[in-house]
């Protein structure tokens, strides 16, 4: 899957076309390099597949003090990430899948997201968990949880979701070197996308929203992999007259509100699209806010698109027509606006297969 | 043991009884807003642990740590301070009893979820081991925690990678109300099963102060030499209730019988006895110390009670770093 992106930042540095993952790899050696104290670590690190090929390399390159497999003790390695951090190390923790780091969740919440207020600012927690999301593929009701606004609910926790692998590098690396706990989600189906990524230590600002596409009709506010099927729908909409702003979230907590809300004052609608179950999501505090702060800029009422609140099924029956894509935003986008759905059943039909990436993919995943 | 450790042995257990003693007596002033958990009875570890670390290692604990931090070398007006909400605690009013912290002391913080600051300290000895230094990360637990998944996780992960931690767990038989049998079975001993994870471990009488200081040290100089992880349970007993001021054994979870049996046992009394028969001091020498932490408590309370409160608008401030 190519996604041609056009970054917001201007930047100096050279790039090159590089998977997500393999930004993702990128970023680790570069921190690893750039700081003694970095170390990196999850089940699986220094495996001949390397987490999805994200760490392949580290350990030969930095060592096994620094970089090692670990004991299947979620929680306890959170914990023990937690204390490293408060003796100067910034330790990167890495999960295969966002489901078994629940067994983490007293650490998290409990320690490293209250650490630098209830002890009043003495010390803070500077530690980087990533979290690989599932989908598709069978990986079931224990394997494709997208829980981001359980992190997002958590005061004291940065959450970061990047799209691009530029920003899958640049935040990344912002991530590490922030001096807070940050959680940072990567969607499976993301990490063989392909896209222009600056040489170098090339930070990107936690916070900021990323506009990833420009346009004047309907704001589309989505975050993760989300941004890959809005920027589809994007392309078939712009044939049929219809403009989209596409805002990349990039971080779910904090949320870059003002951007959100000079979006919605332009167009005068607004669509959130979210990769998780649609109570209590993001996508739901996104069009509450802007109901509330912004009512009188909306045209249309506010919509959101988000999973069904049932868990993932396995079966590939079941998950026909499960997930949202890109036709099932360019006929909400067609519906806010009254236009007729037209040929959106043909142009933007669900992908055969539908539970993978890409037809390229061929399992076991 | 030297003459002046074993004095000094029984002057920090005197003054932490007197602190925990002293919080009891003013609680029903209601001023302290705060759940307390009060360490009367198990004195001698924290003292003795307290003792033999040095003011460069580092320690961690739970929702009972008054004791801990105050043998640690934790700074006494400022924890009072924290137990009244006060902007001069030592968690600047934030954090209150459960949440105690002195890094200039090493004693790295406290919290209170049970058995949740067992891997923090682990991971504190993951960063000795990193930068190479003797230094020792010790971790305060009581049997309860003993009970939490992280406690396993964290003892193994200490084995595997060989970290500079020693594990001191006090067990004084209770889970708020909850007795021992309740919770594991009959027979097994928490040191043996540290033992069993692959963690050296020993256990001792919790009211002999001086056999729980040969223990620590024998333990933390092991640790120093690269010996890896040591665990340490010592029998003691919580006099007063698992949260508050008062005696509780009216309620039922425990007999009078059981609790006077277990108070006879007294560390403090224990020790002074020792000493006095020994002729390392005399009770005129006694009296002076007590008189002069009578006098450093009320000083500190003096302090805590006048200090100001943090602002309202405070508590939206330091979220991020």
């Amino acid at each position: 899957m190519l996604i041609q992106e056009s970054m917001r930042e201007s930047n100096q540095a050279t790039s090159r076309q590089l998977s997500f993952s393999k930004a993702i790899n990128e970023a680790l050696q570069i921190a690893l390099a750039a700081d003694d104290n970095v170390i990196c670590y999850g089940l699986g690190t220094d495996d001949p597949k390397g987490i999805f090929g994200t760490t392949l390399g580290l350990q030969e390159r930095f060592g096994n003090d620094r970089v090692f497999d670990m004991p299947l003790s979620e929680n306890a390695m959170t914990g023990v990430a937690i204390g490293a951090s408060l003796n100067g190390i910034r330790p990167v923790m890495c999960h295969q899948r966002l489901d078994f780091f629940l067994l983490a969740m007293d650490q998290l919440v409990n320690n490293a997201a209250k650490w630098f207020y209830m002890f009043d600012g003495q010390r803070s927690v500077p530690i980087t968990i990533r979290l690989i999301l599932g989908r598709g593929w069978g990986q079931g009701p224990t394997h494709s949880q997208n829980l981001q606004a359980w992190f997002a609910h958590i005061p004291g926790l940065k959450v970061v979701m990047p799209s691009s692998p530029a920003d899958a590098k640049g935040l990344l690396l912002a991530s590490i070197f922030d001096p807070n706990p940050v959680v940072f989600i990567e969607h499976r189906w993301l990490h063989n996308t392909i896209g222009e990524v600056p040489e170098g230590d090339a930070r990107v600002e936690i916070g900021p929203l990323r506009i990833a596409r420009e346009g004047g009709d309907i704001t589309i506010v989505s975050m993760s992999y989300m941004t890959i099927e809005a920027l589809h729908a994007a392309n078939y909409l712009e044939e049929r007259g219809v403009s989209c702003e596409i805002l990349d979230l990039r971080c779910v907590n904090p949320i870059d509100w003002p951007a959100i809300f000079a979006s919605v004052e332009k167009t005068g609608k607004l669509l959130v699209l979210d990769t998780g179950a649609q109570t209590g999501s993001i996508a739901g505090e996104i069009v509450a806010r802007v109901a509330m702060q912004r009512m009188s800029s909306l045209t249309a009422p506010p919509a959101r698109l988000a999973m069904p609140d049932v868990p993932e099924p396995t079966s590939f029956g079941m998950t026909a027509g499960f997930y949202i894509r890109a036709g099932d935003v360019a006929r909400q986008v067609l519906d806010m606006l009254q236009l007729d759905r037209a040929d959106v059943a043909v142009r933007l039909a669900e992908p055969v297969p539908h539970d993978v990436p890409g037809s390229w993919f061929t399992g076991p995943f | 043991m030297t003459p002046d450790i074993a004095r000094q042995l029984l002057f920090g257990m005197m003054r932490i009884r007197h602190v925990e003693e002293a919080i009891s007596a003013r609680y029903a002033e209601q001023a302290m807003r705060c759940p307390v958990h009060l360490c009367s009875g198990q004195e001698a570890v924290s003292t003795a642990a307290g003792l033999a670390l040095r003011r460069s290692d580092f320690a961690v604990s739970g929702h009972r740590a008054h004791g801990h931090y105050l043998g640690k070398g934790g700074d006494l007006p400022a924890m009072l301070a924290e137990i009244y909400g006060k902007k001069t605690g030592c968690a600047g009013g934030r954090g209150g009893s459960m949440h105690l912290i002195d890094e200039s002391v090493g004693f790295m913080g406290s919290t209170a979820i049970v058995g949740n600051t067992i891997p923090v300290g682990v991971g504190l000895g993951l960063s000795i081991k990193l930068s190479g230094g003797d230094q020792v990360s010790c971790v305060f637990l009581g049997d309860g925690a003993v009970e939490t998944g992280v406690f396993f996780e964290s003892l193994n992960f200490a084995a595997v990678r060989k970290l500079p931690v020693l594990f001191i767990c006090e067990n004084n038989l209770y889970s708020v109300y909850s007795p021992l049998h309740v919770r594991q079975p009959v027979g097994r001993r928490i040191f043996e099963l540290a033992q069993a994870i692959g963690v050296d471990a020993a256990h001792g009488d919790g009211n002999d102060v001086e056999t729980v200081f040969g223990l620590i040290e024998s333990a933390i100089a092991q640790i120093r030499e690269g010996g890896g992880p040591r665990f340490l349970e010592f029998d003691t007993y919580r006099w007063r209730e698992h949260c508050g001021p008062n005696f509780d054994n009216d309620i039922g979870y425990r007999t009078e019988q059981e609790y006077l049996k277990n108070r006879a046992l007294e560390p403090i009394a224990r020790q002074r006895q020792k000493l006095l028969l020994e002729g390392l001091l005399t009770d005129e020498q006694i009296a002076s110390v007590e008189d002069s932490i009578q006098r450093e408590t009320e000083a500190a309370f003096h302090f805590a009670i006048e200090s100001p409160f943090p602002d309202a608008g405070d508590a939206h401030t330091r979220i991020y770093a």
